[in-house]
């Protein structure tokens, strides 16, 4: 049980997922626009890069695995972003032999 | 209910002390697990639609990074002070608690007003959402994001008015609670809105 009564006195978990979504919107930026790496690099890094910012996200700010029905959630967001994926993917992949 | 179980519930957070919070806020859990599906609908339209520009402005010609970090970066900090909103919450300080929440609040506004902007800016370049397939699919999922942005904003300013007039009690408690859970997901959305749509446009 994450969220229990026992409370810190300073928001430490929030200030670190802030500054490292700074970090990783700025890292994104550099990558995309000024890093010169080929386009496939670049694709690959900013996505990681935004995975790692959402995930930040869910669990420094969302509390995602607190309370007696966290794994219940956690795996509803996991299996929502699967979804997710499949119907991202599935559709640039499908379309391409299309348009 | 036993004894054992109330004082258990004792130590809890405000808003997980009944069992009735504790359901919604799974529920809503759930709900941001359908979100996240009808954004990856329009993320797909988008990415398979982007290149078809026709006549219209390519998304290399018409994003601005100026533009796009200043509206990333007041997403980012509104969910920021959002979090600190609930870290008051948790020690039961109300004042620290409506304070973040109206900070959030105006970032929010301020994501808002620069979207907004930036969409009329667009239209009088003459890239509006019938130019071409690009711009439709962008309109929509920018769009849709923007308009529960708004629906977002609505929504706190309703419960700050409760919690001023009730008080925090485990309802209120749960309601702000519920309400952060929407705002954060707000920016997971735009953190690939941020990445997918205007990153990738503007390196391809």
């Amino acid at each position: 049980m994450g969220a229990n009564g026992h409370h810190e006195s300073f928001p430490w978990k929030h200030i670190i997922g802030f500054l490292l979504s700074l970090v990783l919107t700025f890292a994104a930026l550099w990558v995309a626009l000024s890093s010169g790496l080929p386009l496939k690099a670049v694709i690959v890094i900013i996505v990681l890069f935004a995975i790692i910012q959402a995930s930040l996200q869910l669990f420094m700010f969302m509390h995602v695995n607190e309370s007696d029905s966290g794994k219940v959630q956690t795996f509803n967001m996991v299996y929502s972003f699967f979804i997710a994926v499949v119907v991202v993917a599935g559709s640039i992949w499908v379309m391409q032999f299309v348009l | 209910m036993g004894e054992a179980a109330h004082r258990y519930e004792e130590t809890l957070p405000l808003e997980y002390r009944t069992q009735e919070s504790r359901l919604n806020i799974l529920g809503f859990w759930i709900f941001l697990g359908a979100e996240v599906a009808l954004f990856a609908t329009l993320f797909a339209t988008y990415l398979v639609l982007f290149q078809r520009t026709g006549s219209g402005p390519t998304a290399g010609e018409l994003f601005e990074v100026k533009d796009v970090l200043i509206e990333t970066l007041l997403l980012l900090t509104s969910s920021f002070t959002c979090g600190l909103a609930i870290f008051e919450m948790r020690r039961g300080r109300m004042s620290g608690l409506i304070a973040w929440l109206l900070v959030t609040l105006l970032l929010g506004a301020g994501f808002i007003t620069f979207e907004i902007r930036e969409f009329i800016h667009y239209v009088h370049e003459g890239a509006t959402m019938q130019t071409s397939a690009f711009l439709s699919s962008f309109f929509v999922l920018v769009g849709t994001h923007g308009a529960h942005v708004s629906v977002g904003i609505g929504w706190m300013i309703l419960i700050i008015i409760q919690l001023l007039q009730r008080g925090l009690t485990a309802k209120t408690a749960r309601k702000v609670f519920i309400v952060s859970l929407y705002w954060h997901f707000l920016d997971v959305v735009w953190i690939f809105i941020f990445t997918l749509v205007y990153l990738l446009g503007m390196v391809i």
